[in-house]
Parts: structure tokens; C-alpha cells; sequence
């Protein structure tokens, strides 16, 4: 009986103790944490996901207060990093349905106000005074701070359209 | 592992232990002579036939050109010009269905032929033996030769880099394992020579001492063909392979006819090997010899569906319908159109789109031939599957985690090593679809690369912007101070001037 508890009781001690170093020696500064997930965000600074900028989100997340589908222009890739950083299985499957989508000016209803101009995080827009933008579609997330911004609504988003290079099979069974 | 091909022919088959034997259609159309396609109205002709960047065109709409004529030049590295297939005009710039599964439209070149087929005037080398190795690749480079088997692989660049690496061995494909394909039979049967032609002269570009033409033995006419065109040439030497689906992936034939493994995630050239389409080389006998451009080739318009099945020469830009046209048609309205092999060939969106340098069959298959419609029922674990992957994977495994949205799980167990040939879902009980689960998952994690690469570059964009805006409110606020320590100056003088003034004035009125 004795003999039990003493060996149990050291054998609880040596654990205790290896749990306590790797606490230390494993300890990651909560502000870092945040940062590198920040640098995983897209860093545009929309507000799509509902926080003041990606810094916001990446606090929430950090905090567990938020999914890591909570990006929407980050989309599939964002996530599965974020998923991967934090150590968690994320669920795709809502992201699935949900294409990624590209801002497009409408010519006849633009005015050449700038605002969308002015609006857009990752200088996607392109156009002076007075003249039709336009989207430049590498650069555009579909944030949609440009469709809120224009005074004529001639922003709309339309869906990435696919090309011979970006074209997939679709998975099976789900035609 | 030793050169199977070396071996005796009732050892080759007990060693192979990959592959399926489909039922291979191939006759009657291989053993009818070819025909060729008289002039269609139009051609339409793709500025990207081939991997790497697509070609910059060098004519105007309205330019009268003639056959073999440069339309567009090679604008990368990796690219390929397109020449002109027959005489006419060029009559349109557009975009138009590409020969894809999608059907989505690509740039091409609208020729319209004037009946004269008149070629361009061409100056062949005497002796191209003689000329230094680089100078044939270049010749090879300038006829936009690309890889004729369906990879499309522009052929210049690789007999660059195997001169560069110094390969030993030129592998010759001349497997044809595909059910119903027999274009490469026919031209072995038909141009055996100039075959071995191009084949000398692919070896003289890379500076190799050897070729091994890799044929399997369901070709007995073929085979015999190339050994009677090859007799003079001890370099070149004929090995008939066992009929067994995938032999003509190049992974296969190359350990096949030299016990080599490609190391994984690896090119033929580690392994010493270079390898090159039958079809290839006899493009590269043409583009040398006679220094005519790819602008025509061999396809086999075969299927169930088809009236008149055969091989047909048709110039590249002849659309898929006006070679069923030409084979009387249609019979019945086909479940599916296929362009390449029934197991790795893509399937049309629209017939209309042209026949391209890669394709080598053009399939209507009826519902019967294509013996689908069972539902997929649950895998039940019979490893049929693993056993007859050519590349050792594990493909209802991998399937298992693509179907639960873990397509990294199945990068994990050799996802980019699937050659997708099919032989899985060929013969799965279940009738699970499995390389569609494959192509589905290859194009996701592709996807997710570019997504990726899309939001790191949109970080800098991002990260410049607020830079900027920083460094504008900062010259801003600069200039502003500046501005206002100006007139401050300013101030500061006309108050010294007032001073001064009223100072002088002062003393003007003690000495008044
Ligand atoms: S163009 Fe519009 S939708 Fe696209 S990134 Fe800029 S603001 Fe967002
Ligand atoms: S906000 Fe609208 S009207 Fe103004 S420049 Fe942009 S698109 Fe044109
Ligand atoms: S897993 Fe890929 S390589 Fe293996 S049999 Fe299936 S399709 Fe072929
Ligand atoms: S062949 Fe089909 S049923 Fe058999 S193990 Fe593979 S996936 Fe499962």
C-alpha cells in the first residue's frame, strides 16, 4: 500500500514537474500569437469580418472568440492557415459554398469620383477625376469597401470568373 | 529492378505488376489506311497548343499567309510558335471554345484557307549531321514542335536540357497503350523511316549514344516496321514491351526498357533519360530534314458512335466536327466526346473546338462504351485499387480524405505523384470514381496555392498603401510646418523692418 502511494506519488511529482518546464519552455507570448496571425490575415483592413481591421481579428481569434472562417475575402487559404496556427480542425464546408468574388465598375454609371479610389485597401482601383475606373482584378480581394463607397452604385461584385488556367474538376457527386 | 525488355517476353509479363488490359478497340481502324481531310473552310488555331506561355502573334487580321508561314512566335523560355496550316488569310483575332473540358474560350487565329495549300520556301541543311547539336534543337524550336502524345511539352526545350545534363538515354515512346488510339501505330507502319530519322536526329541534338524504342507487342506490324527502318542504325534499337495500360506513361516505359526509377517529384533527365513521342520525332524529322513546321498531324476518329472510324491527317485548326463530318458523321448522339484516350483524354465540351499539336484521338463514345450510370456504391476494401497503381499509391485512401474535404491528406499519401491514368477507377467494384477524385483534388490544392500567393501579394499592396498614406501625412504635415515657420520668418522680418523703420524713424526726429 505504502509502496503505492510513494510511487505514485513520486511518479505524479516527475509529471508535474515535466508538465510545469514545457509550460515554460513551450510558452508562446500572447502577443506574439496575435501578431503571427495577423500576418496570416490579408492585412486590407476591411472589416468584413465584423472587428476593427485584421489587428481586431486577430485579437478575437487569439482569444477563441472567432472562427477561422471569419475572413471572407482571405477565403479557403486563409483559413486552412489559420486553422493550422492555431492547431485546430477547421470546418470548410460553409467557405465551399461561398465563391470568391471580384469588384467591377459599371462605365456608364461612372462619374469619375474617386471615391472608390480612395476606398480601396489594396489600391485595386485605378482612375482619375473625372475619368472611368477600373478593377484590377489581380490585386482586388472583394471586400466590397469600394460598392458602399460609390455614390452612383455603379460597383457592383460579380464572381471571379474562371479561366483555362483556374479552371477544376468539380468533386464528385456534387455536380 | 532489371530492364523488363531486356528479358525474355513469358518473363516481361509476371514482372510487371501494375496496370490493367482494357479491351483495346484499336482494329479495325489500325489496320486501315489513312486518309486525309480535305481543306475545311476554316481553321482556328490557338495561340497556346502547348505548356508555357501562349505565342505572341506577328500577322494582322487581313495578311495573306502561306503554309508554314509564322502566325505567332514562342514569347517565353517555355513556348512554341504557331505556323500557318495551309494558304489563305487570316480573317479574325478572337477567342473561341477551347478543346478543353470547359469548353471556356481561348485567343486564336482565324485562318481562312484559299484552296492552293502553297508552302512557304524552305532551305534545308544538306547534311544536318554535320550541324552543331544546339543548331538542330534551334531548327527543332523554330517548327513548333511540342511533346505529340498529348503532353504537349515543347520539344526544343527538352532537347536543350538533355544536352545540358547530358542524358544517355533516349526513351521513344511508341506504347500507344490507350484503348482505341492507333495514330502512332500507323505512322510507324507508314513512315517508319522518317521516324527513325527524327529519332537520329533527336539523339545527335542531345548528344546521346542510344535510343530505345519502346513498342508493345499487340503493334507485331509496327514492330517490324521500325526494325527494318532501324537495321542500318545499331544505335537505335527496337524493344516490344508487353500490352499493358499505362505502358506509355513515361514513368512506366522508362523503368520498363531501362530498370530506372524517375526519383519522386523528379524529371526523366535525373534519371539519365530523356523521353519523346513516336509522333515527336517524326515532327522533328519534317521541321530538319525538310524544314516544314508542325502544322499538320495524325488523328485517330474512332468511337462507337462513329460511322466510319479511321486515322485522318488534318491540319491543326480543323475542328472536331469537321472530322466526324468527314468519317460520314455521327450515328447516334455520343455520351461523351473525348479528345485524347478513353482513359486520360479530356472530354469536349463542344465539337467545335479544333484539333490541336497534342491531339491524337478524337472519340464519340456511346453510352455502352462509356459504362457509366451504375451509382458508386461504398468502397469495400478489396485493394483491387492498390494493386494495379502504376505509381504505388494508396487511391482509396487517398479518395477517403478528398471526399472529407482533406485534400492535404491526400498530398500526404503521393497525391502529385497520381499520373491520373485510371487504372483505379477502372477497376473498383464499387464503381467509386476515383481519379475524378484525384483531377478534382489536384485542381483544389492548386487552387489553394494561388489563393496563397494572391493573398501575400495583396499584403504588400496592402502594406504600400498605408506606407504611402503614412509618408503623404507626414510630407503633408512637413510642408505645412514649413510653411508656417515661412511665414513666421516672414513676419518676423516686416515686424525687424517695422522696427527698424520706426527705430529710424526715432532717431530722425532727435536729429530733426
Ligand atoms: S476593388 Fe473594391 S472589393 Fe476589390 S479590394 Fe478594392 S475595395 Fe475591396
Ligand atoms: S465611386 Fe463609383 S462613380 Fe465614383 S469613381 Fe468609383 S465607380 Fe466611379
Ligand atoms: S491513383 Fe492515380 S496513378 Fe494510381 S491508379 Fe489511380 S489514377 Fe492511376
Ligand atoms: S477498388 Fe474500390 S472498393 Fe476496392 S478498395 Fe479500391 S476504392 Fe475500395
Amino acid at each position: 500500500m505504502l509502496a503505492a502511494v510513494a510511487s505514485l506519488t513520486v511518479l505524479g511529482a516527475a509529471l508535474g514537474l515535466g508538465l510545469g518546464i514545457a509550460a515554460r519552455r513551450f510558452h508562446v507570448e500572447p502577443e506574439e500569437i496575435v501578431a503571427e496571425l495577423e500576418a496570416l490575415l490579408p492585412g486590407s483592413q476591411c472589416g468584413q469580418c465584423g472587428y476593427p481591421g485584421c489587428a481586431g481579428a486577430a485579437q478575437a481569434l487569439a482569444d477563441g472568440k472567432a472562427p477561422v472562417t471569419l475572413c471572407p475575402p482571405g477565403g479557403k487559404g486563409v483559413a486552412q492557415a489559420l486553422a493550422e496556427k492555431l492547431g485546430v480542425s477547421a470546418d470548410l464546408s460553409a467557405l465551399g459554398e461561398s465563391v470568391p468574388m471580384l469588384a467591377s465598375v459599371r462605365e456608364e454609371l461612372c462619374i469619375g469620383c474617386t471615391k472608390c479610389f480612395k476606398a480601396c485597401p489594396t489600391d485595386a482601383i485605378h482612375g482619375a477625376v473625372k475619368q472611368i475606373h477600373a478593377v484590377l482584378k489581380e490585386a482586388c480581394t472583394g471586400c466590397a469597401k469600394c460598392v458602399d463607397s460609390c455614390p452612383t452604385e455603379a460597383v457592383g461584385l460579380v464572381p471571379v470568373p474562371a479561366t483555362l488556367t483556374t479552371w477544376t474538376w468539380h468533386k464528385p457527386g456534387h455536380a | 529492378m532489371p530492364a523488363v525488355a531486356t528479358l525474355p517476353a513469358w518473363l516481361q509479363r509476371s514482372l510487371i505488376r501494375w496496370g490493367v488490359h482494357p479491351d483495346d478497340h484499336k482494329r479495325p481502324v489500325a489496320d486501315l489506311p489513312v486518309e486525309r481531310l480535305p481543306l475545311p473552310s476554316r481553321l482556328f488555331l490557338p495561340l497556346q497548343q502547348h505548356v508555357g506561355a501562349p505565342a505572341r502573334p506577328v500577322v494582322k487580321i487581313g495578311d495573306h499567309v502561306l503554309k508554314g508561314q509564322l502566325l505567332a512566335e514562342s514569347a517565353a523560355n517555355i513556348s512554341a510558335p504557331v505556323h500557318a496550316s495551309t494558304s489563305g488569310r487570316i480573317v479574325d483575332i478572337t477567342t473561341y471554345p477551347a478543346p478543353h473540358p470547359s469548353g471556356l474560350e481561348q485567343p486564336v487565329m482565324v485562318l481562312e484557307p484559299d484552296g492552293k495549300d502553297r508552302w512557304i520556301d524552305t532551305a534545308p541543311p544538306a547534311d544536318p549531321f554535320a550541324l552543331p547539336p544546339t543548331e538542330v534543337g534551334r531548327m527543332v524550336s523554330a517548327a513548333g514542335v511540342v511533346g505529340m502524345g498529348g503532353a504537349t511539352f515543347p520539344s526544343a526545350v527538352k532537347l536543350a536540357l538533355g544536352l545540358r545534363v547530358q542524358v544517355e538515354i533516349l526513351i521513344v515512346n511508341g506504347g500507344e497503350c490507350e484503348p482505341y488510339l492507333s495514330c502512332d501505330d500507323r505512322l510507324m507502319r507508314d513512315h517508319a523511316a522518317g521516324v527513325v530519322d527524327g529519332i537520329r536526329l533527336a539523339l545527335h541534338a542531345i548528344g546521346a549514344q542510344e535510343a530505345r524504342v519502346g513498342i508493345e507487342n499487340n503493334k507485331p506490324e509496327a514492330i517490324a516496321a521500325m526494325q527494318q527502318a532501324a537495321a542500318p542504325f545499331p544505335e537505335v534499337r527496337i524493344m516490344p514491351v508487353p500490352a499493358q495500360y499505362p505502358m506509355g506513361s513515361d514513368k512506366q516505359l522508362i523503368q520498363v526498357l531501362t530498370g530506372r526509377e524517375v526519383p519522386f517529384d523528379g524529371r526523366a533527365a535525373d534519371a539519365g533519360v530523356l523521353v519523346h513521342n513516336v509522333g515527336t520525332c517524326h515532327a522533328i524529322h519534317q521541321a530538319v530534314r525538310l524544314g516544314r513546321p508542325l502544322v499538320e498531324r495524325l488523328v485517330t476518329v474512332s468511337g462507337g458512335a462513329v460511322r466510319r472510324p479511321r486515322n485522318v491527317v488534318a491540319p491543326i485548326g480543323a475542328t472536331a466536327q469537321a472530322l466526324f463530318d468527314y468519317c460520314d458523321g455521327l450515328a447516334s448522339a455520343p455520351a461523351r466526346v473525348i479528345m485524347g484516350g478513353p482513359m486520360m483524354g479530356n472530354p469536349l465540351a463542344t465539337t467545335a473546338s479544333p484539333v490541336i499539336k497534342g491531339t491524337s484521338g478524337l472519340l464519340a463514345l456511346t453510352q455502352e462504351e462509356v459504362g457509366e450510370g451504375e451509382r458508386a456504391g461504398p468502397c469495400i476494401r478489396c485493394a483491387s485499387c492498390v494493386s494495379v497503381c502504376p505509381m504505388n499509391l494508396l487511391p482509396l485512401e487517398m479518395a477517403a480524405h478528398i471526399r472529407s474535404d482533406d485534400p492535404d491528406g491526400a498530398f500526404q499519401l503521393g497525391l502529385n505523384d497520381c499520373i491520373g491514368c485510371g487504372c483505379c477507377s477502372y477497376v473498383c467494384p464499387s464503381a467509386i470514381p476515383l481519379s475524378h477524385y484525384f483531377s478534382y483534388a489536384k485542381g483544389a490544392l492548386a487552387a489553394n496555392e494561388r489563393a496563397k500567393l494572391k493573398s501575400e501579394s495583396i499584403k504588400k499592396l496592402t502594406t504600400a498603401r498605408l506606407e504611402r498614406q503614412e509618408r503623404e501625412a507626414r510630407e503633408k504635415a512637413e510642408a505645412a510646418a514649413r510653411r508656417k515657420a515661412e511665414r513666421e520668418a516672414a513676419k518676423a522680418r516686416a515686424a525687424a523692418q517695422a522696427n527698424a523703420a520706426t527705430a529710424k524713424a526715432a532717431t530722425a526726429d532727435v536729429n530733426a
